[in-house]
């Protein structure tokens, strides 16, 4: 059952997608993300859509894998949608149901925040499911390197957040682990409401807790002996570099969003 | 030879609770490592065996006492760096050393911290994994390897930061036999062709067989040292400190204690069945 869980789910594949540095899809994530709240008409939702589909394409990642990763917000999604259709005040109403009156911007609003929730959530998704997690983590790193200036300790959070996923499947292990250990001693994990279920966790919680924190304390021991001594005078097995498609899809990124920003005047 | 490691009157107390004695878990070692020399420290749990290779590259600093590598003292904050760098160190549990997770990042993670240029890193790497037989896993992610595998990208991590002598705290205890032997042949190979002195902390009687020195731990003091036969042949004493000693010992040691005349000095298992042909034969 835990074994299926997987963060930061990457499909390893050698698309432009994939080559992309990390540095060029997280900046191209944040355009397309600041491009989606700017976005006022249809024409706009059209251009970023259809960016998106193309970028789908190059990478090769399945349509279905990408609307997967909408399940869990379905909610979300719905509510939000919901709410805009109900609630937004306007001068003319198409539907009008006792207190529940559907609004013509209403209408407009809801289905554009829908599309604007499912493009942000694909769009990010997408940037995940070529990039592997040691990479996004390398590139947030350089691209935050600036921060450091202020006493950002971002090689501290890099690092933090690295080790973190190097231990995610290890102790998912542990979990199964204990998991199977408890049952075997009569531990019921399925049978109870929910403030039951959450009691029957509490053994494996806290064994769960004390071998994470002797881990974390061989570790650092580990890393110590390994001469590690923080990020000063550090340097790295593969050092990032723009390459030309970079910069062709940076360019490509900022044209669509500067695109975006000149259509929203125009209420497009 | 040169020496590498050399402790004078080491000794070391775990911190006690307040007002009960501290526990010394080192009593007054004085002991030198020889370079390029492959030596194996024996005991029992709590003999202090451990604790004694902790401070070899200063993860614990002595109480009383020095340790010196390469004449540094692990005491001197400025040089720690560089002792750690000489000494690498690894440990019982391969899950709980292992950073990254791909094999060549983790494997990257010390020459990282030390600063050395990008395209040595990728060298050091290759060679590291090929002098311990993982060069067909640098891709790989270290979760999905076995216990002998993972210990060994441990161990190649620390040939990455060349060090003059990796130090074995238990490293075998938690594999099966099939990792416990990779690691060791792994081991044996890097002190024969790279010359890297070795010291093997376990309690696994049969790893001493082919060291050049055994040293047996007790209550927190060196009770013998010497050749793996020197220190062997003296059955009783090693059972008396709840050591045992390796099957072909015990076996010589029987047919002794039954009037066959057999030598004790017969380690390996070819030497103990020539040395028992032998005495049939008379």
């Amino acid at each position: 059952m835990l074994k299926d869980i997987t963060l930061g789910q990457y499909f390893p594949g050698d698309t432009v997608a994939h080559r992309l540095d990390p540095r060029t899809k997280i900046l191209l994530v944040t355009f397309y993300i600041i491009a989606l709240f700017c976005a006022k008409g249809a024409v706009s939702y059209g251009l970023l859509a259809l960016t998106l589909a193309v970028c789908v394409r190059i990478s090769r990642v399945g349509l279905h894998a990408l609307v997967r990763g909408l399940k869990p917000v379905l909610f979300i999604i719905l509510f939000t949608g919901i709410l805009n259709l109900f609630f937004t005040p306007g001068e003319r109403y198409l539907v009008e149901w006792g207190v529940l009156r559907i609004s013509d911007t209403g209408l407009r609003n809801a289905i554009f925040m829908v599309i604007r929730i499912m493009l942000l959530i694909m769009g990010t998704f997408l940037m995940t499911y070529t990039t592997s997690p040691i990479s996004l983590t390398d590139g947030l790193e350089r691209l935050l390197n600036g921060l450091k200036k202020i006493h950002v300790p971002v090689h501290e959070l890099a690092m933090m957040m690295s080790i973190a996923l190097r231990f995610i499947p290890t102790l998912i292990e542990e979990t199964d682990k204990i998991m199977s250990a408890q049952k075997a001693r009569g531990a019921d994990f399925e049978s109870g409401g929910l403030v039951q279920k959450a009691r029957a966790l509490i053994p494996v919680l806290v064994p769960l807790f004390i071998s994470a924190f002797r881990r974390a304390d061989e570790l650092a021991t580990a890393m110590e002996c390994r001469c590690y001594h923080g990020g000063e005078g550090r340097t790295k097995l593969h050092v990032l570099h723009y390459a030309a498609r970079d910069w062709a899809a940076l360019a490509l990124g900022a044209a669509i969003l500067v695109g975006v920003l000149a259509l929203r005047p125009l209420g497009l | 030879m040169a020496e590498i490691i050399r402790t004078e009157n080491l000794t070391y107390a775990y911190p006690a609770d307040e007002g009960a004695a501290p526990a010394l878990a080192l009593r007054g070692v004085d002991l030198t490592i020889e370079k390029g020399s492959f030596v194996v420290v024996l005991g029992h749990n709590g003999s202090g065996k451990s604790t004694l290779a902790k401070t070899f590259n200063g993860v614990l600093l002595p109480s009383e006492g020095h340790v010196l590598v390469e004449g540094m003292d692990t005491r001197d904050e400025t040089q720690l760096l560089a002792i750690r760098q000489r000494v690498g160190m690894v440990f019982q549990n391969p899950d709980n050393q292992i950073v990254a997770n791909v094999v060549e990042e983790d494997v990257a993670f010390a020459p990282e911290n030390l600063g050395v240029p990008s395209q040595e890193i990728r060298q050091r790497v290759d060679s590291a994994l090929r002098l311990v037989d993982m060069a067909d896993f640098v891709r790989h992610a270290p979760h999905l390897l076995s216990g002998g595998q993972k210990q060994r990208i441990a161990i190649a991590g620390v040939i990455a930061m060349e060090p003059t002598c990796i130090v074995l705290d238990e490293a075998t205890a938690m594999l099966d036999p099939m990792g416990r032997q990779e690691v060791l042949s792994a081991v044996h190979r890097l002190n024969r062709e790279e010359g890297i002195t070795v010291v093997l902390i376990t309690h696994h009687m049969n790893e001493a067989e082919d060291a050049d020195r055994v040293v047996v731990m007790d209550d927190g003091e060196v009770v013998m040292d010497g050749t793996p036969r020197e220190v062997f042949t003296q059955v009783a004493r090693l059972r008396s400190m709840g050591l045992t000693v390796p099957d072909t010992v015990d076996l010589l040691d029987r047919l002794r204690k039954d009037g066959v005349d057999v030598p004790l000095t017969a380690l390996t298992v070819e030497e103990c069945a020539d040395a028992i042909l032998e005495a049939i034969a008379k």
